[in-house]
């Protein structure tokens, strides 16, 4: 028996992530500066890190119901009213181990082998793979940094077939940074409006846009029913370790993924869930000044990123969301992973290749600003030096 | 967010950003943000720009004491005038008016814990209307104006996440 043919063969088709072959590398380099993070520098504050130690010390040790602490559904409703306007019933959440465990959920609740399921390239690597291991194809939709990275409606109305299932709408955009304001989502629901097209939003950077709000699709008129909203606490209150998500969605599509969890992970951890309880009635209660906090001083980096890019010859449209600037480098006639490392070997600076997000993401590179300001300034007149080099 | 707040906010974390960084991080003129930090220095809002030191590498025997004053207000002036009498002395630190058991916190800083019992003493429980003080000695700092002594784990990030 050849073990190796043994593995599913959807399983086995499934590309390994594009930026494994990069981490392998910069891990080897011990001095290097890395921009290539996405994940907040922050640590969780500590009234959140405190709770979990209380609930662990008052004997909070068991299983959750599937669905999760009722608290924190009620806490997660009053939220996403309070925050973007969007009204659910507790009993439409469902607490997840991480946004990335909502992905699958929705996905596989959905997924009938061949049903395509439309996603913007680039976009964050899960996407992609997630559908194929639900034996779904995944269909790419170009986007442009001359549209700022948006989703172009007519370019979705080209794709959209009679086997498109879903579109997963992941604004704002790991690794463009890209956001999708409320007129752009208006004239993305009149496309989708005569279809049976479920949209996936995955609204995980949704606390980190500047100058301006983030809008959830959930809110644009008939568009709430057809929306699953996943988000998490990940990006907006520094808990990427803790793993912790949610989504929110018509009672039968809950339904649906809460079959799959159930059956496959039961329920998200407890003393996760409590912190995640503090993270959000602190949160309500201080009208989210911590993340206000975090958030201007990301503001600040990103300000500084872009007008230092664009001062040293890397044309970067202006991201309004996220954590990433996404430079396009083809002024310096290389292509994006030359371009990575050669950077990196030359000036042991690390930034992700574009192509790590899918081919349209040729020609760029994603540089994190979950960084110290120390750290991005040395980066970047690294980089300044090195493209001066060539 | 205006210039001010945002010039404010970085200075304080880091009074040594150079202006042409600080212009960058908030998408304003480098002239801009120079003049605001000149107007922001000449109508006294910023005060003074400072260090903050761990004592403790500097091998030397300073010693940090807190000390409760009990005083009497006087008439017309309630406890200023007192409190300037204490705060005049450039071995005081800070003087605050608290609420509570005492009236006064004078934070006292000396090359010694003698120079600073000397003090207390001879200078301070001598002033007219000082009724009581307290002595305090810091013994470790933990923590001062926001920044943690202990050293922390660097970066306990992966170098690559997507």
């Amino acid at each position: 028996m050849r073990i190796e043919d043994r593995i599913a063969g959807h399983v086995a088709a499934v590309k390994p992530s594009g930026i494994r072959k990069f981490f392998d590398i910069v891990s080897e380099m011990k001095d290097a500066i890395s921009l290539s993070v996405g994940e907040p520098d922050f640590v969780t504050p500590w009234n959140i890190c405190e709770n979990a130690i209380y609930s662990i010390e008052r004997g909070h040790t068991h299983y959750t119901s599937n669905a999760g602490l009722l608290e924190l559904r009620q806490l997660i409703c009053k939220y996403y009213k309070t925050r973007f306007s969007v009204s659910y019933d507790p009993s439409q959440v469902l607490v997840t181990v991480g946004a990335s465990e909502a992905i699958d959920l929705a996905v596989r609740a959905l997924v009938e082998p061949g049903d395509e399921v439309l996603i913007p390239a680039p976009s964050y690597v899960s996407y992609e793979p997630t559908v194929q291991l639900a034996h779904g194809v995944p269909v790419a939709v170009p986007t442009r940094a001359e549209d700022d990275f948006r989703l172009d409606p007519e370019v979705l109305k080209s794709l959209i077939t009679p086997k498109t299932k879903a579109l997963v709408l992941p604004y704002p955009n790991n690794p463009t940074g890209a956001v999708m304001g409320k007129e752009h989502l208006l004239a993305l629901s009149e496309v989708l409006k005569g279809t049976d097209v479920v949209i996936i939003s995955d609204e995980i950077y949704a606390e980190l846009t500047y100058g301006g709000d983030h809008v959830s699709i959930a809110s644009i008129p008939d568009m709430y029913e057809r929306t699953i909203v996943i988000n998490g606490f990940s990006k907006a209150f520094a808990m990427t370790g803790w793993r912790l998500g949610y989504v929110m969605a018509h009672p039968d599509l809950l339904a649906a993924m809460l079959k799959i969890h159930q059956f496959t992970m039961l329920c998200a951890t407890i003393m996760t869930q409590y912190a995640g309880v503090e993270a959000l009635r602190h949160g309500l209660e201080s009208n989210f000044a911590s993340v206000d906090h975090m958030r201007k001083e990301y503001d600040r980096r990103r300000n500084y990123i872009v007008s230092n890019l664009n001062k040293m010859g890397l044309n970067c449209f202006e991201p309004r969301g996220a954590f990433y600037a996404f430079p396009d480098i083809t002024s310096t006639g290389l292509r994006s992973e030359e371009f990575c490392e050669k950077l990196l070997y030359a000036k042991k600076v690390a930034v992700v290749p574009g192509t790590a997000f899918g081919e349209f993401g040729e020609g760029f590179v994603r540089i994190s600003y979950a960084a110290s300001m120390e750290n991005i300034k040395k980066a970047l007149s690294l980089m300044e030096e090195f493209i001066q080099g060539r | 967010m205006d210039l001010k707040t945002g010039i404010i906010d970085i200075l304080k974390e880091n009074a040594r950003t150079e202006t042409a960084d600080m212009a960058a991080m908030l998408g304003a003129e480098e002239a801009e943000v120079l003049n605001t930090i000149r107007a922001l220095e000449d109508e006294k809002l910023i005060l003074k720009y400072t260090a903050i030191v761990n004592e403790e590498k500097l091998d030397s025997d300073s010693v940090t004491a807190l000390i409760e004053v009990k005083v009497s207000p006087m008439r017309e002036q309630g406890f200023d005038s007192i409190a300037k009498r204490i705060y005049r002395f450039d071995e005081v630190e800070s003087v605050f008016l608290m609420s509570g058991a005492y009236d006064l916190m004078v934070l006292i800083h000396g090359d010694s814990m003698r120079q600073i019992a000397f003090f207390v003493a001879q200078k301070l429980a001598t002033i007219d209307g000082v009724l009581s003080t307290a002595t305090h000695f810091v013994l470790k700092k933990y923590k001062e104006l926001g920044v943690i002594f202990e050293t922390v784990d660097e970066e306990t990030r992966l170098p690559v996440t997507p």
